[in-house]
């Protein structure tokens, strides 16, 4: 049986958590196919770390070690694991839908001529086939996906496939794919402020809206982040009245986001906001308007006025401790 | 500078999304359809880049008849000429073979920067820029925020999860926008006018020898998990409130 892959991730010398979600997954899979989880890393200085994937589920490490793969760029990682799959033929290609997973599906699947799967939220096996299901119109609707040719792509959503660790240690085999020089060059990395946690890959959110009235209010969903280790996030109201970067904004028009938790500030809940966190586990809407759409969707609501809420409820998160 | 920017026409997102009657696609019927809210930013950098620089901008679409009018919107906005290949069957294609097909019309036009929106807001993949830089052997700068061209350089801001990644690559390139790139303009009276007289070429799949072929089959199409019905939290002061709240999240939820 031809074996299912995953592509890891690494940035900084460690394995991003997207890899382990893309093991389990995997795993689950590969189990029902009768097959085995092979992990595809390219990298620099990482051979040491690969064993531990074993943990995961992978059984086999793939291995490519060279300059080009140091960092992540399109072309050489694209280039090189195309070459590697029309080598050994494995019957899928699962991986996290990271920046570095959106960008790297379309470019290989290009490549190999397949379909892909991006973005999903459930994985099954059915008639010896994968079985896709992926949020479309932002998580208006839920498609069951098909992928007719192999290797069958997959990129799943971060943060909805649980990590399992079946224990074990993975086999290490060396590979060398050829690759051209990559055409894109990394000149600079901007990081952001320390500690600041990516909405995407958040377990909670704390997000506000037209309710804040002004950008210094944002303090207190700050203030109740940094005590949860949460992320923020707004609405599209909310950073169009230039009061948070576009990069916080949640819904249709910008980031989907399925954390653990959702906690939605001074949020009506305009559709194309509700589509882009509708999957998050639980809702908590804090919004004085009980007619607002936000309490339809929540799990647990809080009919108040948001700035008498918020700052009590980083009080009771501290006493906690 | 040769422009080129591929739109999309989407359901306005407004739009309620309801399953059809097959069970497989949505239902079509009282739609309002509209550009691709990410292809506005592609199509205002490639106008600002040849107001800077000189040079023509087409826009390319492939859809049924109605997609003119999202590709009349960008010759509106400033856009030179449109490409339509027109066909009834291609919404809900597989966006890799729209990809193929947007590559045969862009061929010929010597595109030094193919503009794309970083994914279009109804299938959500952000797949067919990568087949067209795949078919028109150029590197992808996807997700780009900022663009800056120096001779035949170009660099470009790429936001990714915890940093920003500061990209260069020798033109042609195919780019997509993200959010943040540019404030996209609208149309003008005048605009619209003139966008009326402006050039519109319609072509055919058959005239690039291709047929629809997907490798993906989308089986069923359903409503979102329905969620269970939510609980108001109690309670006579704000203290109270904030106090069962964390409790709900504690105890019940166990997600704080």
């Amino acid at each position: 049986m031809a074996g299912v892959w995953i592509i890891a991730e690494h940035r900084d010398g460690n394995f991003r958590k997207v890899t382990f979600e893309a093991a389990s997954a995997a795993k689950t899979v590969a189990g029902e196919l009768g097959a085995e989880v092979t992990a595809v890393v390219l990298a620099k200085g990482l051979k040491d770390k690969c064993a531990e994937l074993g943990k995961y589920g992978v059984s086999k490490v793939l291995y490519a070690e060279n300059d080009v793969f140091d960092y992540y760029t399109t072309d050489a990682y694209a280039e090189a694991v195309a070459a590697l799959a029309k080598e050994q033929g494995p019957a899928a290609i699962i991986f996290g839908a990271s920046t570095q997973g959106k960008d790297l599906a379309g470019r290989l699947a290009a490549k190999l001529d397949v379909g892909v799967a991006v973005d999903c939220t459930g994985l099954s096996v059915a008639d010896g086939r994968l079985k896709a299901i992926r949020p479309m119109y932002a998580g208006k609707v839920y498609a069951d996906v098909l992928l007719k040719a192999d290797p069958q792509i997959v990129t799943l959503r971060p943060n909805v496939f649980d990590v399992k660790e079946v224990g074990g240690e993975a086999a290490v085999e060396e590979v060398s794919p050829a690759v051209s020089e990559p055409r894109v060059k990394l000149e600079e990395v901007i990081k952001e402020a320390e500690g600041k946690v990516e909405l995407t890959e958040a377990t909670i959110i704390v997000s506000g809206g037209r309710g804040m009235k002004e950008a210094e209010n944002f303090k207190i969903i700050e203030e109740l982040a940094a005590k949860l280790g949460a992320a923020v996030g707004a609405s599209r109201s909310a950073v169009d009245a230039g009061w948070r970067p576009h990069t916080d904004q949640v819904g249709q028009t910008g980031k989907v986001v399925t954390p653990n938790c959702y906690i939605a500030c001074g949020i009506s809940g305009a559709i194309q906001h509700l589509a882009g966190m509708g999957s998050s586990k639980v809702i908590v809407a804090i919004n004085k308007d009980p007619d607002a759409p936000i309490h339809s969707k929540a799990d647990f609501s809080v009919v108040a006025d948001l700035f008498d809420i918020v700052p009590k409820l980083t009080e009771e998160c501290k006493k906690a401790d | 500078m040769n422009l080129v920017v591929c739109i999309k026409q989407v359901p306005d997102t407004e739009t309620q999304i309801k399953v059809g009657a097959d069970g497989k696609s949505i239902s079509i019927d009282d739609i309002k359809w509209v550009m691709n809210p990410y292809d506005e930013f592609g199509v205002e950098e490639a106008l600002k880049i040849k107001e800077a620089k000189g040079g023509e901008v087409v826009v390319v679409g492939a859809g049924p008849k109605r997609v003119t009018e999202a590709l009349r919107t960008a010759l509106a906005m400033g856009a030179d000429k449109a490409i339509l290949i027109e066909d009834d069957n291609l919404y809900g294609a597989d966006p890799l073979f729209v990809g193929k097909l947007l590559a045969k019309a862009i061929e010929p036009l010597n595109a030094d920067l193919v503009f794309f929106g970083q994914r279009a807001v109804d299938d959500d993949c952000g797949l067919a820029s990568s087949a067209v830089a795949e078919a028109l052997n150029m590197p992808q700068l996807a997700v780009v925020i900022k663009q800056e061209i120096d001779g035949d350089t170009i660099k470009v801001s790429r936001p990714i999860e915890g940093q920003t990644n500061v990209l260069s690559a020798k033109l042609p390139v195919c780019l997509t926008a993200q959010k943040g790139l540019n404030e996209p303009r609208y149309a003008s009276l005048p605009g619209i006018m003139k966008a009326k007289k402006k050039p519109l070429e319609v072509k055919t799949l058959a005239d690039f020898g291709l047929e629809r072929e997907d490798k993906i089959e989308i089986t069923a199409l359903n409503p979102p998990p329905q969620r269970a019905p939510g609980k108001v939290i109690q309670g006579e002061t704000p203290e109270e409130l904030a106090a069962n709240l964390a409790k709900a999240l504690r105890e019940e939820a166990k997600v704080i």
